[in-house]
């Protein structure tokens, strides 16, 4: 059979799609969920009107998000099932635990409360409804954990043991599988990655607006929340990402030496700033490096020496016989950068934009014209320079938006292919997983089908996020302002639903 | 009783929630055809379900997650074996999601009646599926010695298979129906009373023939103790709506769901899918389950969320449980 259209190439193409396609609301669901209950909370303790505008104006942009992701997340858990069915059968003693977990004790949270925060504005008193939104925020980081716990176990294997009698691996060390240091570390730079989405989301929504001085009060909090979220989690994904790579080092060299293109170990291992190679051979023709910093990522020496990539796969070869190793090395290698390049570019942005936006800026006297001055970005004496070079920042801060989703989509391609050919590294290979009963027609109608409704649910999606967005923060009703204060709602029981589909 | 007969009923159990509650909400999608008058109608009956759909949902992603720790093998042969059915139901659980929550989000007609549309294939195709899945699955499928399903897509439209299919279908919309009734004020509710009934009658006819034919082909004891009950309980829910009492009625119906999938779930054991080829290679609950040490781990979490799960989603039928009509519905969109 043509190679290209074997049944593995299919499922892993189709894996592919499903999964950075679902990813591209699993992040912005997760931190939106904790900014909206973040603003929410500010409403509830100062009461001030912006907060519940914010409120309301994110948490519509939320739901709209939160819907895809989790109709999306369906396809994932049966997608194990029918397109890798032999995975199934081989590791679902350790893989199925967590997942059976997250719908026991995440999902059920997250969509149960979530219903009841949509219609519970005019149903439950405001600390309760107040309570809801944090535990669908709870429930999506849960979610994450437990999801990245099992992935975790495909990339470094623990707390198992191989039954040759029933031809599958077993789970002897559950806590194990839970707190090992990949799933840890994965987890730490997963979550940092997903605030670092909803910060530029903010930003660059709050920075539409301001460069059109609408709802400005609003706007500006939120631009001023999205930032500080940016350079947190910006750090955070920095700092996760360093020790990440770390246990990566040390478990999946192979992965790391094809992030690197290092073909040959040295000591010292120098950082490859720009490759370009020839994979059959196994060199590069173009190397542009920064000496000895490579030995420094993996090991805080900056003298170390560093595996690479004919090393490991030589060793391997050893192990597990004939074969070749080797992931697809320009998508390991350019996915890393990818990555680690849009990444870092969004924190610059959040640090840029708050010394922008600091108080010396946003309120100097002279430059404001009261409470809903838009900030002025002036930075310049010559003041005919500080409004055109200002129109430019509002739209790099747009920009930014694509940024993280660019580097986390990215970081799990990386993550993914760079575990290749193995599925569960070093345990089983991709070629085995796949459901051998399953045919390439079968396989190529699921993957035509969710692509084609991908595509159409994606331009729905945007359009929708569009006009919500350009709507800006809805005014605020008598309904609003007063939230009933028994439970089940103690008004006018024929009055509109506020919030109903 | 070992672990793995633990986790047999506690997937039952969980499918039994998941056909309970989706069950009447999959009933709502396909009556915002049958029963709503106009469109404010219908955005009634979305309403009903509109705080407690997602929840419901869930409790067919544990029960799959239950699947996939708990019987692999069974999971494995099940999903990769039906292939296209499953892929159906996924576009259909896809779009039936985004419908319910996009519907409102534009002011116009025609944006609001696709969804609509959508609203009610993708609920009445899966409702249909399920109960042919479930009669490919008691009737035996083949199987070789591998666990593999070998079958094709057309071995699984047989006919007692697809009559399952319209008792899950015909059930689950009489569930909808009384959930209408129950949850609806004025004119509405009148009319789901009276589309109840006829829907029953229909519903009554063909599950008692599809659980006859099981419990002929393949039942015991308890199977038939199973199917009384759910016979038995149908005929009340159609007893009680006529006489008006619908919280009584749509607990009825609800217990009919459950008995009658109780009965399947007997029928099978100790088998979880046993082979049309041959019967040595059928997968039951100690071939197809995962070790004791995942399970006594999954126990400890099942024992420790499932009531708690019950606990806050009775709570959020509480919160909503008023009646809706027509005057809730704002005149805007």
């Amino acid at each position: 059979m043509d190679l290209a259209l074997a049944p593995e190439t299919l499922a892993r193409w189709q894996f592919g799609i499903t999964t950075v396609y679902h990813f591209l609301f699993v992040p912005l669901t997760i931190s939106l969920a904790a900014l909206t209950a973040g603003l929410q909370t500010a409403w509830v303790r100062t009461e001030k009107e912006k907060y519940l505008k914010a409120t309301k104006f994110w948490g519509k942009l939320f739901l709209i998000n939160i819907a895809m992701g989790v109709v999306t997340g369906i396809v994932q858990e049966f997608q194990f099932g029918m397109n890798w069915s032999d995975y199934s059968r081989f590791v679902g003693d350790i893989f199925g635990a967590p997942l059976a977990f997250e719908a026991l004790i995440a999902f059920f949270f997250e969509s149960t409360f979530i219903g009841l925060w949509i219609f519970g504005w005019d149903k439950l008193p405001k600390k309760i409804h107040l309570a809801c939104i944090w535990m669908v925020s709870i429930g999506t980081i849960l979610s994450a954990y437990f999801i990245l716990a099992a992935n975790s176990w495909m990339q470094h294997p623990v707390g198992y043991r191989i039954n040759a009698e029933r031809g599958r691996a077993e789970l002897t060390d559950f806590w194990l599988v839970l707190t090992q240091n990949t799933a840890l570390t994965q987890f730490f730079h997963t979550i940092t990655a997903a605030f670092l989405v909803g910060g530029a989301f903010m930003v660059g929504i709050s920075a539409f607006h301001l460069a059109r001085k609408r709802h400005i009060t609003v706007m500006r909090t939120s631009l001023r929340v999205g930032l500080i979220t940016l350079i947190i989690a910006g750090l955070g994904t920095a700092i996760s990402g360093d020790l990440l790579g770390k246990v990566m080092f040390k478990q999946q060299p192979m992965k790391m030496a094809a992030a690197e293109a290092l073909w040959d170990g040295q000591a010292p291992a120098p950082f490859s700033v720009f490759a370009y190679g020839d994979v059959e051979k196994g060199h590069n023709t173009v190397a542009i490096e920064i000496p000895g910093l490579l030995s420094f990522l993996a090991n805080d020496d900056f003298s170390s020496y560093v595996p690479g990539i004919n090393d490991v796969n030589k060793a391997e070869q050893e192990k597990f016989g004939p074969g070749d190793y080797r992931p697809n090395i320009p998508v390991a290698y350019w996915g890393f950068r990818w990555m680690i390049g849009f990444g870092m570019a969004s924190l610059t942005i959040g640090l840029v934009g708050l010394w922008l936006t600091r108080k010396k800026f946003m309120l100097a006297p002279g430059l404001r014209t009261g409470e809903d001055e838009v900030p002025n970005l002036v930075l310049f004496k010559r003041k005919a320079l500080s409004p055109r070079l200002g129109k430019w920042y509002w739209i790099i801060a747009l920009w930014t938006m694509a940024f993280p989703l660019i580097a986390n989509s990215w970081g799990w391609i990386f993550t993914e292919m760079g575990r290749q050919p193995w599925v569960v590294y070093g345990v089983l290979r991709t070629r085995d997983a796949v459901s051998p009963g399953v045919s390439t027609a079968e396989v190529l109608t699921s993957m035509i089908a969710f692509t084609l409704l991908y595509a159409v649910l994606a331009v729905i999606e945007v359009k929708l996020l569009v006009k919500y967005v350009k709507a800006g923060p809805p005014e605020l009703t008598e309904d609003d302002l007063n939230p009933p204060t028994k439970i089940g709602g103690d008004r006018d029981p024929d009055r509109p639903m506020a919030f109903s589909y | 009783m070992e672990l793995h007969d633990v986790w047999f009923v506690l997937i039952a159990v969980l499918w039994i929630g998941y056909f309970f509650l989706e069950g009447f909400d999959f009933g709502i999608g396909v009556l915002t055809k049958l029963l709503a008058r106009d469109r404010t109608e219908k955005r009634v009956l979305i309403n009903t379900i509109g705080p407690v759909w997602d929840g419901n949902e869930v409790w067919l992603l544990t029960a799959g997650g239950a699947t996939f720790a708990a019987f692999p093998e069974w999971y494995a042969t099940l999903f990769s074996g039906f292939y296209l059915p499953l892929l159906i139901i996924l576009l259909c659980l896809i779009v039936r999601g985004v419908a319910f929550e996009y519907r409102a989000k534009r002011p116009e007609e025609n944006w609001q009646r696709n969804w609509e549309q959508a609203i009610f294939w993708t609920s009445l195709i899966p409702a249909f599926l399920w109960g042919v899945a479930f009669g490919n699955i008691v009737r035996g499928v083949k199987i070789d010695r591998e666990m593999e399903y070998v079958g094709t897509f057309w071995d699984l439209l047989n006919p007692y298979a697809l009559l399952g299919g319209l008792v899950t279908l015909t059930l689950f919309t009489f569930h909808g129906a009384v959930f209408a009734a129950l949850k609806t004020l004025g004119d509405i509710r009148t009319r789901a009373r009276s589309l109840a009934l006829k829907l029953g009658l229909v519903t009554a006819v063909l599950a008692l023939a599809f659980l006859v034919w099981t419990q002929v082909d393949k039942g015991d004891g308890w199977s038939l103790l199973a199917m009384v009950i759910a016979v038995v309980c149908l005929v009340g829910a159609i007893g009680a709506i006529q006489l008006g009492r619908e919280g009584w009625s749509f607990a009825l119906s609800g217990i009919t769901i459950a008995a009658a999938v109780a009965m399947l779930f007997l029928t099978l054991f100790p088998n979880v899918m046993p082979s049309s080829l041959d019967p040595a290679w059928s997968l039951t609950v100690t071939n197809a389950s995962s070790s004791p040490y995942t399970l006594k781990i999954m126990t400890w979490c099942a024992a420790i969320a499932t009531p708690l799960v019950l606990l806050y989603q009775g709570w959020t039928y509480w919160v909503f449980r008023k009646r809706i009509g027509t005057q809730n519905i704002a005149q805007a969109h």
